[in-house]
């Protein structure tokens, strides 16, 4: 490419400066902007922010609107789409649905203290008025599946398929882990992280591998988490899972999901922050506030 | 003007000009996706367009992303003129990024300028011996180094795992939520962002998040250009993708300049790692996937140094369309709502329209070496090699 | 101990996943002896998956699901020839430009034609009449309880080998390969057999999609295939562009992976960061090992030109 003539055109780009930025919002709508690391469909993570969302949205109708940007799985991606959102301002509440963006709501958050934010799953509020941070105690569902499963077992062995070992899918497998043996100290859970959140095919190889060792119950956490549901499904053994609902999915198989309830802390969150308090606050869905729902699937009714 | 130095000139700007023009036709064919997906098609590449240059944020945005690609991309530029095919850029910009960091956090304390050469040292020195690694094994064993760089990127990214997990992991976030992240590095380590003042007193990317690893990238540029044409060691590394067997014959060592080749360009990439984490995340984190840190620019350097020739200097524009392009997609998705996926799929035919439209600048160049006898460089024998006339 | 890390269930996931890698890698090795790398075979992979699924979805019927694959396949590598071919482009980035357009294209469609994730019945395991119930050494479950996709994969391992070694369509292949110039002064139509070599690789790449989609995983989700097609580019190097070559290569790879998630299961504490790199290293280690003679197409990644 001719260097000279692709400098010139990137320096008449540049120079396209377009008028000023559109004014603050000052009508009744609530705005809110997210981003999320997978996509809105991924039965899993992403999925529950974005249900809840879109919940809100038929709720509230013409008072509140929502924007979403998925798949900002590159960490520093979302660092732009926070920063173009709040510098707008024209977005009532800012969300970064993932621990990976803790630290970008750590840089932004003070240099733009007239603007609300919220970001999980953490608990840190980094000392800010204007940040919210929220959290799912996925270990309490882990521990009632878990126990649900060691009940159930009659192999005496459960498999489950983890991603990396953070966040709350280590909460809820630690839960999980925890309520299996309460329920009977004999029965073996096996564990396995394979590394990543969305290699399906490492997933359900190794959701076989722990069938073949004479797994009868399947659980897991992530959006790979499908592949382990198709093998539970076809093996004819019980699959319980976490973060949304993959009742559907699992059909058959679907014993009980821990469903994140989002929108009963954003409810919260939209109440203070028009009674003009903007954060500082953390959140935790617990089974006792409601903002974790346990959920039946055909197998488990 | 002369009715010949005319035409010439016109020559050339119509060359410069399609690989723009294959841009747009691109962007037409992709519209058509938009259409089906009944959104605004001039809406949608107004956003493109006012995402990636529109503002000076938007155009700091849009240099910040295509900085790391810079990097990597003037490695490639070395590896692939000795026609070593390095893939492993992802790899070796973690290699940088971890021992950067490590080097960052060990030196807390020490003057600025102390720790910042050091970690730009350990991080170039890091990914170097990574990539150098690939270049020993394709020279001592035989073992394709399109092989062992992809199996190598896997290899690094699990590294970087157990040690964010593990050892280096952020002292404050122990028994928390446990993200694998490393702790912030000290103010001192950052590098500072670039504001340009203006002769007339103005700031050009005042409040942005543009650093001076722009202006490290630009050093690297000249400095990988000199050694490529300016010294004795980029003639033999050039000479052996020439021609290898040439090469041999002339008594140059084939095996120590793919070696070589692979170690400046693994450096090139170590530094986009730790430039990423001096310059602008402060840290260095993960999500598990390569990407999550890489941002993908050790493949897309590898678009961006193609397309700007082969040539360091090319491949600094030719990163900051690749980076503007990115950055205004999210704005489309942003502004209209359009699936990320969609975005993915106009990066796809437009990287597919502009690699096909330079058959058009090859055609042309022969026609025109049929015409007169104007100096035409002939296109290199190496497989990779795209050379264009200047 | 031994025994259980070694159960026959470790070769038969052994098999299971070498499959895409076959099917994707031989596919891959035809281009390429012909002198066309083509780097976009994870996104060919992935229309392949995707329309494999949604037609299983949507009829039913898994021989429609194979076909949709390989019209996938079809379509997506006549584009790849064309722009490779008849276009010349750099194959190294057109590749990018393919892998890029099937991963956000495949995505696109399942998001608006079929939403969430959803389950097929896809391939049920075969089991063959006898030879599934032979119990010594777990040779019926490691070898004849697999679904028929899996067989075919291995299938095409001999007859590409033949096909390549012994007939005359193998010759054209080669010679183009290996010397453009001289195949096209025998008068053979270099740019014919590179389309044909290209389009069949990546409809064996879109099978390689159906074979996850429809046989292995019966789920589509976006990035399914999350690396499966580079994987399979590499090991078309590891076989040095043979057929049993490539099948050792996805062997090995597949089975150290095998390896580690029996370790997982059977609960021996091993950092899994080290447990999933084990199959990369080991790859790289077998190739340092093997044989130093290569067979490299000479014109890979060349475009031919006749000077005219």
């Amino acid at each position: 490419m001719n260097k000279r003539i692709l400098t010139l055109v990137l320096v008449v780009m540049a120079m396209v400066v377009l008028s000023a930025l559109p004014a603050a919002a000052q009508d009744d709508v609530f705005r809110v902007a997210a981003v999320a690391p997978s996509a809105t469909n991924d039965l899993a993570f992403s999925q529950s922010m974005y249900k809840a969302l879109t919940m809100l949205d038929e709720e509230m109708g013409d008072g509140f609107d929502f924007v979403f940007q998925e798949n900002t799985f590159v960490v520093d991606d979302a660092a732009v789409a926070l920063r173009e959102w709040a510098s707008s301002g024209e977005y009532d509440l800012i969300i970064a649905h993932g621990s990976q963006y803790g630290s970008i709501i750590e840089e932004l958050a003070p240099e733009f203290p007239e603007v609300s934010f919220a970001w999980g799953t953490d608990v840190n509020t980094y000392g800010l008025d204007n940040v919210f941070a929220y959290t799912a105690a996925a270990d309490q569902g882990g521990y009632l599946n878990g126990a649900m499963a060691a009940y159930m077992s009659e192999s005496g062995t459960i498999g489950v398929v983890g991603p990396i070992e953070v966040g709350d899918a280590k909460l809820y497998i630690d839960g999980f882990v925890a309520g299996a043996q309460a329920v009977n100290p004999d029965v073996q859970v096996l564990v396995n992280y394979i590394q990543s959140f969305s290699d399906v095919p490492l997933a359900t190889e190794a959701a076989n591998t722990f069938v073949a060792n004479g797994a009868d119950i399947l659980t897991g956490s992530a959006q790979m988490v499908v592949g382990p549901i198709a093998v539970a499904k076809e093996n004819g053994l019980l699959w319980f899972g976490t973060q949304a609902s993959q009742a559907e999915l699992a059909e058959g198989a679907g014993v009980m999901f821990q469903v994140y309830r989002w929108d009963t802390i954003l409810r919260d969150m939209i109440e203070k922050i028009q009674g003009g308090t903007l954060g500082g606050e953390a959140y935790t869905l617990t089974l006792a506030n409601g903002g974790l729902q346990m959920v039946m699937g055909q197998a488990g009714g | 003007m002369h009715s010949s130095n005319l035409r010439a000139f016109l020559d050339r700007l119509i060359d410069g000009l399609l690989p723009l023009l294959s841009l747009i036709a691109a962007l037409a064919v992709a519209s058509l996706l938009l259409i089906a997906l009944n959104a605004d098609v001039g809406q949608a590449y107004a956003a493109l367009l006012e995402g990636a240059f529109g503002t000076q944020n938007a155009f700091a945005e849009t240099l910040v992303k295509a900085i790391p690609v810079m990097f990597v991309a003037i490695g490639i530029c070395v590896a692939f003129r000795a026609n070593v095919i390095n893939i492993g850029g992802e790899g070796q910009m973690i290699a940088g990024a971890l021992a950067g960091t490590t080097a960052t956090l060990a030196l807390s304390g020490a003057p600025s300028l102390v720790i910042i050469v050091a970690a730009l040292a350990a991080g170039f020195l890091a990914g170097a011996l990574y990539g150098g690694l690939a270049g020993f094994l394709k020279a001592q064993f035989n073992v394709n180094e399109i092989l062992s760089t992809i199996m190598l990127n896997q290899v690094a990214v699990q590294m970087m795992n157990f040690l964010l997990n593990g050892p280096l992991l952020d002292p404050s976030e122990q028994g928390l939520n446990h993200i694998p992240k490393t702790a912030r590095i000290v103010a001192e380590a950052q590098l500072p962002r670039l504001v340009i003042g203006l002769p007339d007193g103005t700031l050009l990317f005042d409040r942005t998040r543009l650093h001076y690893g722009l202006l490290i990238a630009i050093v690297l540029a000249a400095v990988i250009y000199i050694i490529l044409w300016r010294t004795p060691i980029g003639y033999r590394i050039r000479a052996v993708g020439y021609n290898e067997r040439a090469s041999r014959y002339a008594g140059i060592s084939v095996g120590r300049q793919m070696v070589l080749s692979m170690f400046l360009a693994g450096g090139c990439a170590g530094l986009a790692g730790v430039v990423q984490v001096l310059g602008l995340q402060y840290r260095l984190q993960t999500d598990g996937s390569p990407a999550g840190f890489t941002a993908n620019a050790g493949f897309n350097g590898i678009v961006a140094a193609l397309f700007g020739g082969l040539n360091p200097f090319g491949a600094i524009p030719a990163s900051i369309l690749f980076g503007g392009l990115l950055v205004g997609a999210q704005n489309m998705q942003r502004d209209l709502g359009i699936p990320a996926s969609l975005i993915t799929t106009i990066n796809g035919i437009v990287v597919v329209f502009v690699v096909s439209s330079q058959i058009l600048v090859k055609w042309r160049g022969r026609r025109r070496a049929q015409q007169s006898t104007t100096r035409t460089e002939v296109p290199l024998d190496s497989p990779i090699v795209v050379e264009q006339q200047a | 101990m031994i025994e259980n890390i070694l159960a026959p269930s470790v070769f038969a996931t052994c098999l299971r996943l070498a499959t895409p890698y076959l099917f994707a890698a031989i596919g891959e090795m035809f281009g390429q002896r012909s002198g066309v790398l083509n780097l976009g075979v994870e996104g060919i992979m992935l229309m392949g998956a995707f329309f494999a699924h949604y037609v299983v979805l949507s009829t039913g019927s898994l021989l429609l699901g194979v076909i949709g694959a390989l019209i996938a396949g079809l379509v997506m590598g006549i584009a790849v020839a064309f722009v490779n071919v008849t276009l010349k482009a750099e194959q190294g980035i057109s590749g990018i430009g393919v892998y890029l357009f099937g991963l956000g294209m495949s995505e696109l469609l399942f998001k608006t034609l079929v939403g969430t994730p959803r389950s097929v019945s896809g391939f049920p395991p075969l089991h063959i009449p006898v030879l599934s119930d032979i119990q010594f050494l777990g040779i019926g479950q490691i070898f004849f309880q697999h679904n028929l996709l899996v067989y075919v994969a291995f299938a095409l391992v001999p007859i590409s080998a033949y096909v390549l070694r012994r007939t005359p369509l193998g010759l054209m292949i080669r010679a183009v390969g290996q010397n453009p110039e001289a195949a096209d002064a025998m008068g053979i139509s270099v740019t014919r057999v590179r389309y044909m070599t290209v389009i069949f690789g990546a409809m064996m790449a879109g099978l390689a999609g159906a074979s996850l989609s429809i046989a292995l995983l019966n789920v589509f989700q976006q990035n399914l295939t999350s690396g499966l097609g580079f994987i399979a580019i590499a090991l078309v190097y590891f076989g040095r562009w043979r057929p049993f070559g490539v099948m050792l290569g996805a062997l090995l790879f597949s089975f150290v992976n095998a390896l580690q998630l029996q370790i997982s299961a059977i609960g021996i504490d091993v950092p899994s960061e080290f447990a999933v790199m084990a199959p990369y290293v080991i790859t790289i280690i077998a190739l340092v090992f093997a044989s130093k003679q290569t067979e490299k197409p000479t014109a890979l990644t060349k475009p031919f030109d006749r000077g005219e």
